[in-house]
């Protein structure tokens, strides 16, 4: 499908942050009246190539990018999001850019108010003192909301108004640019309903036929079936494939997002495989009200002994489990541990149950930074099992000091048990390296002797040789020590590697459980909401 | 949370309940504040026409203080106690008038043209440095004021003399170093106020300076009807939001604390031409402190506020502060306790508003989560 004229062209994009390559050498190019849908796992780089094609401040307050923008054939320079909309570019943000206590006209108008002048403005010379016309803003918002076939007073304020109207707002801002030609799409049905993300489907097609530009980021694959004139997939910052829709395939799609080798290790076998006959931890409906990790309702049941991992892309909710039964995060729900119920918004209390969690947030909620290896190792153990503590004077049990002999026999234990690289307990955990600092923090949860422990995002910024000391030492506890463990983590191929299920979370609801060897396709599908409800 | 979980219509966000306890729960403070001073009136036993002549006075003399912190409100900013650095550069041009001997209306006016780059300055400064501590604006500028207090101590009490040549025997201290503790205003003492001052009912009227509030006020509400006060509106609403859409966030801020630092420099003016006297090392330092909570008083929080509810402050926070001593000294005999209440309710009503406005932003926050959770 080769069209002679392309309205945006990026070439060799490459950029890092910090040394590491979020995008190497990606190309994509849009033609006036397209729908081109961009796909990609969370972590793939489409918010970051979409920031560059917004000129985004993070992009070059970080030392900006290699590659070229290229406008109807012409070379831009892109370096701020002003510079970005003057050369027509027009973005549908995931985050709502809406002010909820401007009217939706002033909303739509945002900073491109018409305005009139005014005695002062005339004397100054001062654009920034002409009158706002509130008139001619009206009549604007009135014609894009027209255009979307949105039938809402257009001076009502946006506070207050449903998700689905917030989202056709932001569009009509949009579409209200004369000078708009390329409207960027991100994710703009992740809030939406469906009928709502049917009707946006709609307004997307209509203003091809416009003869507008639209390159539409989406997780869905349905809907870039239904509207992509062609699919650009990436992948750990690189384009893994261009695809024409006439040659494109859902199943295809998934398996091109997710698509990793998965080098199968053998596992160490156990006496007894865990089976639903025995059931450690159940939850139902559980809410977790984390910011940006909303868990919706997830019922789920982890059987003695497993491993089990959760999976899911970011933001919905997966990361949230974890820290709404261990009572960070406010939950509402039933858990029961072996028909035992465990009390939500208590982590002393969640403690004294037997469960233990090793936080995604390493050096803010898993680890006193400037405190020694020992006392870290302790701590909690202290706090909610009254460990390593001796009473102090003899007579007064209710006063206890720290037992630093004890401590510092176990931190000793603990360090050579799990390999900590250090210069001995007494070092302050700041300057260990990430993978010996996230071995302390599963060594502060064992000191808790749990018998289910929650893992979250174990390998996270830590090098590779780490990573598998990490994961072979978890797979270490679940068989020696007869933990069951529940690990989330946003590498679905360590996922695969470890674990007994993978349980997948969409929107905050369980979207499913595949076995670790099930194909790249399945878990792709899973993880775009193709929700398949058999369990395994 | 209570409310029925049926979804939201589209009419509900517009619709205004007019309810007792909604006027009573969103008015709580100035209906408090009103409550107080009628009641202290009554103990006091106060001649109307001598509570309605003072409060007179100090509406026309606190007013434009007042105002100055309208802008930075709206811009998000908080309230701005740098403030005080604007009656700093007010003083500071006011020192330089009386040593020049300029008198009269002449010399009010030279006051406040050079006020007014000397406040821009420090203003754009203080901008600079809140740019920086976004989010924590309010204390900032608290401890900005203080820093800026150094400053001026510094050049009034050791640089003036010896560095600075003002050789006036009346103004220095004795040993010729520094500015004096208090310098008498006499050239431009009441200049504005007696320019015009009927008597009306036994009221005297100071209708020159009243106009001069007046005008801000007209000023403030056109600043608001332009691109500017949409930037200033937009910016105080979410500056991540108004950055996106194109509005120079940081410049706006900036402009915004020009804008409040100049309109203080000219209010501590005014405040010193009514007073007569300049208490050089003290008279600046309460200004932030009083003027927010007459602000607060009459309403304002730390996120809205507008023209009425700065005047309306006013009149109620300084109809307090006259009325308390004396209710004090009627009830108790003495009057330090009602002058206690009135510094008492100064800083109180300010911890109060500025706790009441983390609850707030928590209780917002939480109903958006809740709203977000049962999206679906």
């Amino acid at each position: 499908m080769e069209r002679a004229r392309r309205v945006l062209e990026m070439k060799g994009i490459t950029k890092q942050y910090f040394g590491n390559t979020v995008l190497n050498d990606v190309s994509i190019d849009l033609c006036p009246g397209e729908i081109h849908a961009l796909v990609g796992e969370n972590g793939a780089g489409k918010s970051t190539l979409m920031n560059i094609l917004f000129g985004m401040p993070v992009i070059h307050s970080t030392g900006g990018f290699s590659g070229e923008i290229l406008i109807d054939g012409e070379k831009v320079e892109l370096l701020s999001p002003a510079a970005a909309m003057q050369a027509g570019i027009g973005m549908v943000h995931q985050e709502f850019m809406l002010l909820p206590g401007f009217t939706i006209t002033e909303n739509i108008k945002l900073n491109r108010e018409p305005t009139r002048k005014n005695a002062l403005s005339k004397l100054l010379r001062s654009e920034f003192l002409d009158y706002l016309d509130i008139p001619t803003m009206r009549k604007d918002a009135r014609t894009a909301l027209d255009r979307l076939d949105l039938s809402i007073d257009e001076w009502l304020p946006v506070a207050g108004l449903p998700v689905g109207y917030m989202q056709f707002i932001e569009i009509a801002r949009e579409v209200d640019k004369k000078e708009v030609r390329i409207l960027v799409f991100d994710e703009p049905t992740a809030v939406l309903t469906e009928t709502e993300a049917d009707r946006l489907l709609g307004s997307l097609r209509r203003l091809a036929a416009d003869g507008i530009a639209i390159l539409f980021i989406t997780h869905r694959l349905d809907e870039v079936m239904a509207v992509a004139d062609r699919i650009t997939v990436l992948r750990d910052g690189e384009t893994v494939a261009m695809l024409n829709r006439d040659e494109a395939v859902v199943e295809r799609i998934a398996e091109l997002m997710v698509g990793r080798k998965v080098e199968k290790v053998e596992l160490p076998p156990r006496d007894t495989d865990p089976s639903d006959k025995d059931i450690a931890l159940t939850i139902n409906d559980l809410l977790v009200d984390m910011p940006g990790e909303m868990v919706r309702g997830l019922s789920l049941s982890v059987r003695r002994g497993e491993i089990l991992g959760i999976g899911g892309l970011a933001g919905h909710g997966k990361l949230g489990i974890a820290n709404g039964i261990m009572g960070l995060y406010s939950a509402a729900g039933r858990v029961s541990k072996n028909g035992d119920n465990i009390p939500l918004n208590a982590p002393d209390q969640v403690l004294l149950k037997g469960l233990a969690f090793v936080s995604e947030d390493r050096r803010g909620v898993g680890l006193l930074l400037n405190e020694p290896i020992d006392r870290n190792i302790g701590v909690t153990a202290m706090q909610a099992q009254h460990k390593f503590l001796r009473p102090w004077p003899h007579f007064l049990p209710a006063l206890r000091l720290e037992n630093r002999g004890e401590l510092r026999a176990y931190a000793e234990e603990m360090i050579r048990k799990l390999d900590i690289r250090c210069l001995g307990p007494n070092q302050p955990v700041r300057s260990l390296s990430g993978g010996n600092q996230q071995k302390v923090c599963v060594a502060k949860a064992l000191a808790l002797e749990p018998e289910i422990l929650f893992v979250s995002e174990p390998t996270r910024g830590i090098d590779v040789g780490a990573k598998r000391l990490v994961l072979d030492l978890l797979v270490r506890l679940n068989r020696e020590h007869n933990v069951t463990i529940i690990m989330t983590s946003s590498e679905l191929g360590e996922l695969r590697k470890i674990c007994d299920r993978v349980a997948i979370v969409y929107r905050g609801r369980l979207a499913g459980i595949l076995p670790p060897d099930a194909s790249d396709a399945e878990f792709g599908l899973m993880m775009a909401g193709r929700v398949r409800k058999e369990a395994i | 949370m209570t409310q029925s979980s049926e979804p939201k219509t589209v009419e509900s966000g517009r619709n205004v309940s007019l309810d007792i306890r909604h006027i009573i729960l969103t008015n709580g403070v100035p209906i408090l504040f009103l409550a107080l001073s009628i009641t202290m009136a009554l103990v006091a036993g106060l001649n109307f026409t001598f509570l309605l002549n003072e409060v007179i006075t100090r509406l026309a003399r606190n007013s434009l203080l007042v105002l100055s912190l309208l802008i930075p409100v709206t811009a998000g900013m908080g309230l701005n106690f740098g403030i005080v650095i604007g009656a700093m550069a007010g003083q500071a041009s006011v020192i330089a008038v009386t040593y020049w001997g300029i008198t009269g209306v002449r010399g009010f006016l030279l006051a406040c043209l050079l006020s007014t780059p000397l406040a821009a300055i420090t203003g754009w400064l203080a901008g600079l440095v809140l740019n920086r501590a976004k989010g924590r604006e309010m204390i900032t500028s608290m401890i900005l004021g203080f820093f800026a207090n150094g400053i001026y101590q510094l050049i009034f009490l050791f640089l003036v003399g010896p560095i600075i040549p003002l050789k006036s025997a009346a103004m220095l201290l004795p040993q010729g170093i520094g500015v004096r503790n208090t310098v008498d205003l006499i050239n431009i003492a009441q200049s504005l106020d007696k320019i015009w001052r009927p008597v009306i009912g036994g009221v005297r009227i100071p209708v020159v300076t009243l106009l001069i509030s007046f005008g801000m006020c007209v000023i403030i509400a056109f600043l608001m009807k332009t691109k500017m006060g949409q930037n200033l509106r937009a910016v105080g609403q979410d500056m991540n939001i108004a950055e996106v859409m194109g509005i120079k966030v940081d410049k706006t801020r900036i402009i915004a604390m020009i804008l409040s630092t100049v309109i203080a420099g000219w209010g501590q003016l005014i405040f010193l031409q009514n007073i007569g006297t300049l208490n050089t090392y003290n008279s600046h330092e309460q200004v932030g402190m009083f003027s927010i909570a007459a602000l607060l008083v009459g309403g304002a929080s730390t996120r809205r506020a507008t023209i009425f509810q700065a005047v309306a402050g006013v009149i109620l926070f300084h109809t307090l502060f006259v009325v308390s001593p004396l209710a004090g000294q009627r009830l108790f005999g003495v009057p330090q306790i009602g002058e206690y209440f009135r510094v008492f309710v100064a800083y109180g009503i300010i911890a109060v508003a500025l706790a009441l406005h983390a609850w707030q932003g928590r209780q917002v926050r939480r109903e958006a989560i809740r709203e977000a959770m049962l999206t679906e």
